[in-house]
């Protein structure tokens, strides 16, 4: 029964996410045009993060390691 | 789970309604903040103020969680984005426009519907509007049942089913003590006096409209209040906004709390005196507006004030707080001012023999120059009254507006409130505790609530409960869900209250057995935890009884 309990909760935190945002009150359209704009924005800074955080990681560790005596050694392509 | 307080009540002493067992169950004196485990050894600051109060005042206002003030903020920022676009959409055409507008003709004159205020109303208001003007059909009682009516086109229009919803829990009305009845004593009585006078009095007081039955209800009335004279009106906004003009005029100062009702505000705008607001039930500061009133007097002339009226209410009815008259009199005696007390809410509700707030500080009447009330709460009648010293109302017998302009009150009303005024005060024969039994069924409810960890506001003696909602979804929401389970509710929002501070208001009433609380109280969990309402953290903020100082207020000057 845990898949059920598990559909209830997600069930029940879809509807508190509903109510803060207003999206309750909302008819069916204005609720479609506001979730289509929270999931591109939400894919778009998914996107954002997947292409530049592990160059913005291995940048920082670059230059945090080029002060000691073994990042001199260390060159990245 | 009874209290230590109530074995001794019920051993042989008369049961104190209203009563301080506020200590007994480990509530919170004025002033205190619960955590520490050795509270009752900290003393915070001033609680009793010399004496003046014969029982704790237990009041406190938790604070908004800080997280919950910005998802109301985001909430209230989805709708009025949303709003924008759908006052776009109607302007170009693109969507019908359903509110007023003004003819094609008429598009170039000055504007006749001011567009942008009624924004919220358009916007915000219209989506929750099932919650409100639900139209009942029968007495509005313990129970009530409503007609069940769904809308199409989003609240924009509504259509009945035809189906009527029975026994709905009512815990809006306000019906204190449980007479609005179509049974009993009340109700012959007053079919007795409607068989013999009819409905209507076709006149005003000063002309042909004064029966013996308002001379008779006049004389009651002053005798249940303890002052030496009364007199009755038709209607309970009238009252406070026709008489308050008769009282007081230019040169004189009104001294008004912040939080009073629309008809004290337009009563006292409407008296062309100076209006000075002071924080809500704060003594210091209304300490501070009197002392600058005495000394600096009148804003260009310097002369004193003719005359200083300071307007309170008994208990405010979006907060459920009580004033705290032994202090309010204190200082009116201090600095010769004058007093009106408007006991809309309070009259019959509290009190141990239900009098009002008089009665339940234990002070004498005659303090209070002024004291108002409406029929309309405890009594289930429908007006209003004015006492105080027999100079005072034959004067207002002359002068009031609504002495001279108002149609009298309909002979089977007064007879009502006769009747009901004669079963408070015992003398007709039975006796009905309904005032024990209000007081009982506040008690119970106020601490279930806080138990299950709602935030409720106000005085824990008061029987206006009003619960936090706070975020605009959730307002329609309550309302709806409670509605579904059969409990009526009454929910408030923005103009009523601060935009964040929403609310849902139950009022508790003598009629309500402690099975109808039990089931109430079930919903309200149920509903509570659907909807995520228990923000209470039980830490409950000490009142600002803090000193002021020049910085702390600041003063307008009209």
């Amino acid at each position: 029964m845990d898949i059920k309990n598990m559909k209830n909760y997600l069930y029940w935190l879809f509807c508190q996410f509903e109510l803060i945002t207003c999206s309750y009150l909302m008819e069916p359209w204005e609720k479609v045009l506001f979730y289509t704009f929270n999931i591109t924005m939400l894919f778009m800074v998914l996107y954002t993060a997947y292409i530049y955080v592990p160059i913005h990681i291995s940048t920082a560790f670059q230059f945090c390691l080029c002060f000691s005596k073994l990042g001199m050694y260390v060159f990245i392509e | 789970m009874e209290r230590p307080g109530r074995a001794a009540a019920a051993a042989g002493a008369q049961p104190r309604a209203n009563g301080c067992s506020g200590a007994a169950h480990g509530a919170l004196r004025n002033g205190y903040v619960r955590g520490l485990p050795a509270h009752d050894t900290q003393v915070n600051h001033i609680v009793h103020n010399g004496g003046l109060y014969k029982r704790p005042f237990n009041e406190a206002f938790e604070e908004t969680p800080m997280l919950v003030a910005v998802l109301t903020y985001v909430g209230y920022g989805v709708l009025t984005l949303f709003g924008y676009l759908r006052d776009f959409m109607r302007q170009w055409k693109i969507e019908k426009c359903q509110n007023a507008t003004e003819r094609e003709e008429q598009k170039d004159f000055v504007p006749l519907y001011q567009d942008f205020e009624n924004f919220y109303t358009r916007n915000l208001y219209m989506r929750i509007r099932d919650s409100w003007n639900r139209p009942i059909c029968s007495v509005p009682g313990a129970k009530v049942d409503m007609m069940e009516r769904v809308s199409h086109d989003y609240n924009w229009t509504f259509t009945y089913t035809g189906r009527v919803i029975k026994d709905i829990i009512n815990m809006g009305s306000y019906n204190y003590l449980g007479f609005a009845q179509n049974a009993g004593t009340c109700q012959e009585a007053a079919a007795k006096v409607l068989s013999q006078y009819g409905a209507g009095v076709c006149s005003t007081r000063q002309e042909m409209g004064n029966l013996d039955k308002h001379e008779e209800l006049e004389k009651l009335v002053a005798r249940f209040l303890g002052v030496e004279s009364a007199m009755a009106y038709g209607m309970g906004f009238a009252t406070n906004s026709m008489n308050i003009p008769a009282l007081v005029g230019k040169g004189c100062l009104i001294l008004s709390d912040e939080l009073n009702h629309a008809s004290l505000v337009l009563g006292a705008r409407l008296s062309g005196a100076t209006i000075r607001i002071f924080k809500h039930n704060n003594m210091q500061s209304l300490e501070k507006l009197l002392k600058d009133a005495i000394v600096h007097g009148q804003p260009r002339t310097r002369r004193p004030w003719k005359k200083i009226l300071i307007l309170v209410e008994g208990i405010y009815s979006m907060e459920g707080s009580i004033v705290r008259l032994p202090e309010v009199i204190a200082l009116k005696k201090k600095y010769k001012s004058y007093l009106y007390l408007d006991e809309a809410h309070s009259i019959g509700a509290l009190g141990p023999s239900g009098r009002g707030v008089v009665d339940y500080f234990g002070l004498n009447p005659e303090d209070v120059d002024i004291m108002m009330g409406t029929f309309t709460k405890s009594f289930g009648a429908a007006g209003g009254y004015i006492g105080g010293k027999k100079e005072l109302i034959d004067y207002l017998r002359t002068y009031s507006h609504s002495a001279v302009y108002a149609t009298s009150m309909s002979p089977p009303v007064v007879e009502q409130i006769i009747t009901s005024v004669k079963c408070i005060m015992g003398e007709d024969g039975t006796t009905v505790a309904r005032v024990q039994q209000l007081a009982e069924n506040t008690r119970y409810f106020r601490r279930r609530l806080k138990e299950m960890g709602f935030i409720i506001y106000g005085n824990e003696d008061s029987p206006v409960v009003p619960l936090m909602l706070y975020m605009p979804a959730k307002i329609g929401a309550f309302g709806r869900e409670m509605l579904k389970r059969n409990i009526g509710v009454v929910v408030v929002g923005f103009p009523a209250t601060p935009i964040i501070e929403s609310r849902a208001r139950f009022c508790l009433s003598a009629a309500h057995t402690k099975e109808m609380l039990d089931r109430a109280l079930k919903e309200i969990d149920e509903v509570g935890d659907l909807l995520q309402l228990k923000y209470s953290r039980h830490r409950l903020v000490p009142i600002l009884d803090r000193p002021f100082d020049e910085t702390t207020y600041e003063e307008t000057e009209d």
